[in-house]
Parts: C-alpha cells; structure tokens; sequence
C-alpha cells in the first residue's frame, strides 16, 4: 500500500540531541558539510568516524539505522567510485585495454567514497533527531531574518508544513482512486512504459482536480480561522535557546576544529 | 440579546447574475440553537460565509456582535467571534499534530505562547480529545476529526459558531459524536450555536428552525412548530425526522397519538397511554 511510504524519516527517542534546539542543529548541519569538503586526508575522516560514533550514542540513534540511509544511494556511490578509480591520471598500477588503475585514482575514489558517506550520515542526524514541524519552525526562524531583503520566511513555512499535513491524505486518495480505476478494469500495471503512463492520466487528472478543491476550501477554512499572513503571529511552541545548546555549540565546534587540524598532519596518506 | 443580524441582505457572486439571497432578515438570538434547513443550492454556505466575513454582502448588512462585516478594520475581530466549521474534516486541519493545529487560530491572534497552551488544553477536552493531542489528524475517524476541527474553533474563544453540514460526510457513530460535542458546546458553554444539516433528527434537537428556500426563508419556529407543518415541508421536498413520520402516520389513521411528536421518548408515553 502507498499508505505506509514514510514521509521524513524521524527516529522518535528521548535524547538531548533530539530536544537541542533546531536551529543550531540546522547551523551545524550546514557547518559539517562544509568541513566534509576541507578534510584533505584521512586522518580527517578517521577523527570524523569518531565524531559520528559519538553522536549515534548521544542521538540514541543506532549505527545499523544510520548506515540503512545508505541504501538508496549504494549505485550512485558505485558509479562515483569507479569513475574516480579509472579516470584519474598519475601513476599506473594495473592497465587492461583502455582500463588502467592509478594510484591517484585509488586515493581519489576513497575520497569521494568518505564523503559521500558521511554527508548522508551527517545530514540524516538533522531528520532523524528531528520532527518535520520542528524542522519547518527553525527554518522559519533562521530564514526570518532575511525576510526584510524579501525571503518569505513565514510563508515557505507555512507550506512546507501544509505539505506535510497533506502528504498522508493524499496518498490516500490516490490509494482509492487507483482503487476505483482497477475496478472498472484499468490496467495499471500492464503493458509497456508508454502504456502505463497512459494509464496514469485517468489517476492523475482526478487527483488534481480535488486536489485544487480541497485547497480551495482549506483557503477559506484557514482565512475562519483569523490567519492572515505571518505578522504579529506567535507559537504554541517557542523555540528556545538554551543551555545545552551552547554545550552541544562548543563541542562540535571543536570536533570540527580537530578534524581541520588533521590537514596539518601532511598530504594524503 | 441578538448576536447575529442580517439586514435586508442581497449576495450574489462576482461572476453570476442569480441573486443567492435577497432582501434577507435574520437574527439570531445570545446563546440559542438554530438550525438551517433547506435544498443544495438554497444559499445556506453562502450565507455561512457572509456571517464571518469571507463573503460580503451586496446589499444590506450583516452585523456580528454589532460589528458590521463590511467593516475592514474589524474583520479579524468578527472572524474570532463567529467560528465556522465545514463538512469536510480533512480540508480543515492544517498542521499534522492535533495541537498544533488546534493552536492554529490562537497563533493567528497574537496571542502569548502560555495563554495558547491554555486554550489548546480546554478546546481538546471541551471536545473530548485531549488524550489524542500527540496523534496525527490521518489516523482519526471521522467523527474524531469534525470534533478536532471544532476544537480548532472553540479555541478562538468564539461566541457564535455556525457549523455547515459538519455531519454529512460521517458514519451514524461520527454523527453522534459531533450533535453530542454541539449540545455540550451550546448548553455548558453557553456558545451561540448554528447548524446547517440536511438531517431532520439533529434539527429537532435545536431549539429555532430556520427553513430556507432560493435565498428566502420559509419557515422559521420552533422544531415543534416546523414540523407539523407535513404537508408543506413534504410539498418542498423536505422531510420531517422519522418518528414525527410515525407519529403523523398513526394521527392520520386515527389513534389517538398527537401528530407532530419529536422525540422516541413522546411517543412511546402516547401509545401506552393508548394501549
Ligand atoms: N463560488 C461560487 N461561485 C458562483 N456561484 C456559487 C458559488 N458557490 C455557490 N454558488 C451558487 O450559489 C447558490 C447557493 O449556494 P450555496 O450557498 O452553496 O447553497 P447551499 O449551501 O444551501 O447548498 C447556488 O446556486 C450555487 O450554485
Ligand atoms: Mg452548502
């Protein structure tokens, strides 16, 4: 069933990561992608390794959830490995035909391998110590600063969230409409891609069409309830900053600086 | 004392040139329970809308709380003084956590993050939905959702609330639950109440039944008096609820029973006394 798709992937526990306020842990997210790029050998990933053990502990999030979020991307990391692995000049260790192995390349598509690895890891902390809704309100809160050069902070907020509620109702719609079509003999999952995706427009055309009415009619349920737009607005939930969040500052702050001082350590390997 | 007043009121939409209503009067009186009968199409949403402000009048003017809605100043005010609640649950909720969807219009009010945990608190157990607070509005029934979208209004703090159709998309266990969370609202909240149905047996429980047709009213009294009135309501299409059915039935085949009764209850006392 289209019903069970699980829509961000937010691993529910009672950590001190989980309650760090979203903001920070936006700020940080973006802070260590950018230290994946400066990391230049691999004592850096060996200390970066650490630095992800550590928060799977903090987080309460197991190592084996994290490493799952790999999955999806296991082709793309083949494909950037062994492109790296052959097309990279240098030193030649094995040649077959037009294929050769470098040196360089070897080191190279580690590289590229690490990264990409930790850059899923990385980010994958943010979603999964993180609700959608709280997400959305950082965000909102980071971007409102901006909103005076013409971001519309509240306003991508808003949707982001609506989307969410949405998302959920309108699979479930598509699981009845696809329902009704198959009912009256529509072969969904017969024939060839140019058939199939014929088959999709009797599925899609009805999902459209409620989906603008029920925007219609959430337009004017939402204009009832007194919203107009994201001025003099407050939260249920205010986000707070506080404590442990300059704690949780502090010490990222000086793992990152650790794994920048590893470039130190010499070139590559 | 009068909550809601329509005077000499025409609407049309912008595109159309069918008047929905025309030279329309109504009040509404502080603390009662009305109910809005009539076919699709006799203007009952639209007047729903003209009540709070989303649509406004052509001619004539309606006022809330003795705020006038053409008045643009005032319009947030008069949408926090009347609530309206639609028939369809799902297109209602906004957010994917039941609080912070109820907290929705407090947030749009301005008002202070404590006092909207307060209100979020009351309207979910004014509703009987506090222990779903955590859950996500896509696993409620349908009847949980219509009471989580009435909590998103109670949550205004409203003093009239008008409903439209909020039952007609529920199962008999829905309905029940949504008349029942509408008495309570109305008798131990003492909120002004208007109910839009289609459905006879909820409109016997209100206290004025407004009947309308092509954007006039009909008939306009209460319950017992509408309906009695068989024949008229059965030449317009309309129904009566179904033990008045009854009770007309056995009047016309001559037992002694009154003919217009509205409750099981009545009924039941008549025929012993008979028997
Ligand atoms: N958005 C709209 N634009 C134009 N005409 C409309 C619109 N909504 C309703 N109408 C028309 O207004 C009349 C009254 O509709 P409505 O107020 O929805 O009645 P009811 O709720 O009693 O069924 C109908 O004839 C309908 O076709
Ligand atoms: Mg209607």
């Amino acid at each position: 069933m289209l019903k069970d798709i699980t829509i961000g992937q937010y691993y529910p526990s009672e950590s001190v990561v989980h309650k760090l306020d979203p903001r920070l842990k936006i700020v940080l997210s973006f802070i260590y992608i950018v230290a994946i790029f400066f990391i230049k050998n691999f004592w850096g990933f060996l200390v970066l390794g650490g630095l992800t053990i550590a928060l799977s502990y903090a987080a309460k999030v197991p190592m084996k959830f994290l490493l799952k979020g790999l999955k999806p991307l296991l082709i793309l990391m083949t494909i950037t490995a062994l492109l790296n692995l052959f097309m990279t000049d240098g030193e030649i260790l094995w040649k077959w035909g037009v294929l050769r192995v470098t040196k360089e390349g070897i080191v190279m598509s580690a590289f590229m391998l690490l990264r990409i690895v930790f850059l899923v890891l990385g980010t994958s902390f943010l979603t999964y110590t993180t609700t959608p809704i709280t997400l959305t309100s950082g965000m909102e809160s980071l971007l409102k600063p901006f909103s005076k050069i013409g971001v519309p902070a509240h306003e991508i907020a808003m949707m982001m969230s609506i989307a969410l509620r949405f998302i959920p109702t309108l699979i479930e719609e598509t699981d009845k409409i696809m329902a009704a079509q198959k009912a009256r003999g529509a072969a969904l999952s017969e024939g060839n891609i140019l058939k199939r995706a014929k088959a999709l427009v009797p599925i899609l055309i009805p999902l459209f069409v409620s989906a603008f009415r029920r925007a219609d009619e959430l337009a004017v349920a939402m204009e009832s309830r007194c919203y107009h737009g994201g001025n003099d607005r407050t939260k249920l939930k205010e986000l707070k900053y506080q404590k442990k969040d300059t704690i949780a500052l502090i010490l990222f702050v000086g793992a990152i600086a650790v794994i920048l001082l590893c470039n130190l350590l010499g070139a590559a390997l | 004392m009068e909550i809601i007043k329509a005077e000499n009121l025409t609407f049309r939409y912008e595109d159309s040139a069918k008047k929905v209503l025309e030279q329309f009067h109504l009040t509404i009186e502080k603390g009662s329970f009305t109910a809005l009968l009539g076919h699709n199409g006799s203007g009952k949403s639209s007047l729903a809308k003209l009540f709070n402000g989303i649509l406004l009048p052509e001619g004539g003017s309606v006022y809330v709380s003795g705020m006038d809605t053409k008045n643009e100043e005032l319009l947030l005010e008069i949408r926090k003084n009347c609530g309206l609640v639609f028939q369809n649950p799902d297109n209602q909720l906004v957010a994917s956590i039941i609080e912070d969807d109820v907290a929705f219009a407090p947030e749009n009010l301005g008002v202070p993050s404590g006092e909207i945990r307060e209100r979020v608190d009351d309207a979910l157990k004014c509703v009987g939905m506090y222990e779903y607070r955590l859950r996500s509005p896509h696993h409620l029934s349908g009847g949980q959702k219509q009471r989580v979208a009435i909590a998103g209004i109670v949550a205004m703090r409203p003093s009239v609330i008008v409903l439209d159709e909020p039952t007609a998309m529920l199962d008999p266990k829905g309905r029940k639950e949504v008349v029942e969370t509408i008495l309570r609202l109305n008798r131990d909240y003492g909120i002004t109440a208007i109910l839009i149905t289609h459905n006879m047996e909820e409109a016997a429980l209100a206290d004025r039944v407004v009947v309308m047709e092509k954007g006039k009213i009909l008939l306009d009294g209460t319950p017992k008096e509408i309906f009695s009135q068989y024949e008229m309501l059965k030449q317009t299409g309309l129904d009566v609820p179904q033990i008045t059915e009854l009770s007309y039935k056995l009047h016309q085949a001559g037992f002694p029973v009154e003919s217009c009764i509205l409750s099981a209850d009545e009924l039941v006392e008549q025929i012993l006394r008979v028997l």
